[in-house]
């Protein structure tokens, strides 16, 4: 397994928000983790980043226990977000902020080599590269915050919420490109709030509820599961 | 008031002025510095620039060149600025860094309330004046004077000196040679990243701890450099030199823009000019209170400083 969580708990002050979650995440998996506002999707990824300490429970990653290492340094080892409301730098042009994704990274030419695929990917952001970060609209900074997180080379790209806000042709477009980047070579797992896309499009697929996982499956299998359809795909 | 003497002497006002605002904006550096990436003020910075006027005097005793010793040639005066540079740098970045250590990480690894940092930065301030204090014994020290003032040339009326075209330009270059490493450079980029957006900056592999460590170090050195300019002007220095220059470079950050190192320039050099042409007008002791009154104008219309915008926000 490339990542796994072991029975963690993470708490905001006196409040525990994750009560014991495991997961796992196969190499070339893209593993999707659904659930409802506040069910701690993004607390699950806050904590596999190290951006959140872990109370109880493991994280490993690449064979290694990395429970308690510095977020930077997971950077290194191969894990790379998207964070939930993009984190665009809003005073770094689009170049500036695609650099900042391949900040670990000490070897230029590979580094402008995943510059033009990150262009290539994301042709927009070609456009406006010496735009300030905070000047793009959401959809662009969607793609910016996609495009920088490739940028450190990951093993493990988390994805939280990319199609947050953008139009339904973008949101099949970023789809289409997260299975583009999985099919190079890339594992992701992918916070979601549109189920039905990121079900169809994934290998397999986890529900959170208030902290717990109450139900994994491949992705058709929850797709078709009438408890999951009722609270998540809005449809009877 | 002395509207007149304003008029006859205003080039030489702003001269002196501009020599002056040169030297609390190298100072001011160091809070903007702070300030755009914690969201802090560091009251310590003041005596960050203290500690490297007395090692500027330490080094120049050291060397044979204590109070009443005479100026060696023009090469030797340069090589005793380098050196004092050197050492005074090092021992104001490295004050510095201890009161990171020691004043703001523990507080950071508990997410204090500002307050808090500000208490332990007051705490940490004092701790330094009286150390100094009883070390010099509340004396004040003095040294020789390397560099005596010869006019080099005349502007609109005003002599300009070598010692003032020196304060200038050296404290420009370092100015721009900060500005070029924020805005140039890898690591300046992680500085601003974290100013902007220190969780995010997280996940791009920024070490938080490192680049405060960082900018702290950085502040203390311009505040070290600073102090030797101040040295080499004043000729004189005291455990509590640092207050009035503090507060003033402090001024001079919140009046270009705090977190703004352009505005650090432009709020130092405007405060010197300033104070000066009030001085001119109402009187030496008026100094400080027309440059305290600009402050108050200026937030009034500008509540965030001239050039407004944060290190965190824009292009530095
Ligand atoms: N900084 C915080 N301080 C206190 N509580 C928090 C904080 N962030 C999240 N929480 C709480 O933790 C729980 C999980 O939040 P989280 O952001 O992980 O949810 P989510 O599943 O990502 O929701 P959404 O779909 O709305 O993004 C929520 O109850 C939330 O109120
Ligand atoms: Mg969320």
């Amino acid at each position: 397994m490339l990542l796994e969580l072991d029975n963690v708990t993470v708490s905001y002050g006196r409040i525990e928000a994750l009560h014991g979650i495991s997961l796992t995440v196969g190499e070339g998996e893209i593993v999707a983790l659904i659930g409802a506002n506040g069910a701690g999707k993004s607390t699950t990824m806050r904590a596999i980043s190290g951006l959140r300490p872990v109370g109880q429970g493991k994280i490993h990653f690449d064979g290694q226990d990395i429970t308690k290492m510095r977020a930077d340094l997971r950077v290194i080892r191969g894990v790379s977000q998207s964070p939930e409301g993009r984190g665009i730098f809003p005073g770094m042009t689009v170049r500036e902020n695609l650099e900042m994704g391949a900040y670990t990274r000490r070897v230029r030419a590979e580094v402008d080599e995943d510059l033009q695929r990150a262009f290539d990917l994301f042709p927009r952001l070609k456009e406006r590269e010496k735009q300030a970060g905070g000047t793009l609209s959401g959809g662009e900074q969607q793609m910016l915050a996609v495009g920088r997180a490739l940028m450190s080379r990951p093993k493990l790209l988390l994805l939280d919420e990319p199609s947050m806000g953008l139009a339904p042709m973008l949101i099949q477009q970023i789809f289409d490109i997260i299975v583009e980047i999985n099919q190079q070579g890339t594992t992701v797992l992918l916070v979601e709030q549109n189920a039905q896309q990121a079900l169809s499009r994934a290998h397999r697929a986890y529900v959170l509820e208030t902290g717990r996982i109450v139900k994994e499956g491949s992705g058709n299998d929850l797709l078709t599961d009438p408890a999951v359809k009722d609270a998540y795909l809005g449809v009877a | 008031m002395n509207f007149e003497f304003l008029g006859d002497n205003f080039m030489s006002l702003t001269v002196t002025g501009l020599t002056q605002g040169a030297i609390y904006a190298l100072v001011a550096l160091g809070y903007t510095l702070v300030y755009g990436v914690l969201r802090l003020i560091n009251f310590a910075h003041s005596e960050v620039f203290m500690i490297g006027t007395f090692v500027t005097t330490i080094v120049w005793a050291g060397l044979g060149f204590g109070v009443g010793a005479s100026a060696p040639g023009t090469f030797g005066v340069l090589g005793l600025i380098a050196l004092a540079v050197v050492a005074a740098g090092a021992a104001s970045g490295g004050t510095a860094l201890i009161v990171e250590r020691v004043a703001y990480r523990p507080l950071r690894k508990r997410n204090a309330p500002s307050l808090i940092f500000l208490i332990s930065a007051i705490g940490a301030s004092v701790a330094l004046f009286e150390l100094v204090g009883a070390i010099t014994d509340r004396q004040p020290r003095g040294m020789p004077s390397l560099v005596q003032p010869k006019v080099q040339f005349t502007i609109f009326g005003a002599d300009v000196t070598n010692l003032q075209i020196g304060i200038i330009l050296s404290a420009l270059a370092m100015l721009a040679g900060l500005d070029i490493f924020i805005n140039r450079t890898r690591l300046g980029r992680g500085v601003r990243a974290v100013a902007q957006n220190p969780d995010v900056a997280a996940l791009m592999g920024v070490n938080k701890d490192r680049v405060i460590m960082l900018i702290f170090v950085l502040g203390g050195m311009m505040a070290g450099a600073a102090s030797v300019l101040y040295d080499v002007k004043v000729g004189i220095t005291t455990y509590s030199v640092g207050f009035l220059i503090g507060i003033k470079a402090f001024t001079a950050a919140v009046l270009g823009g705090i977190g703004n190192l352009r505005g650090a320039l432009l709020g130092g050099l405007l405060l010197g000019v300033v104070e000066n042409y009030g001085a001119g007008v109402f009187g030496n002791e008026w100094m400080d209170v027309v440059a305290f009154v600009m402050l108050v104008v200026v937030l009034l219309f500008r509540p965030t400083g001239l050039l407004g915008e944060s290190l965190g926000r824009a292009r530095a």
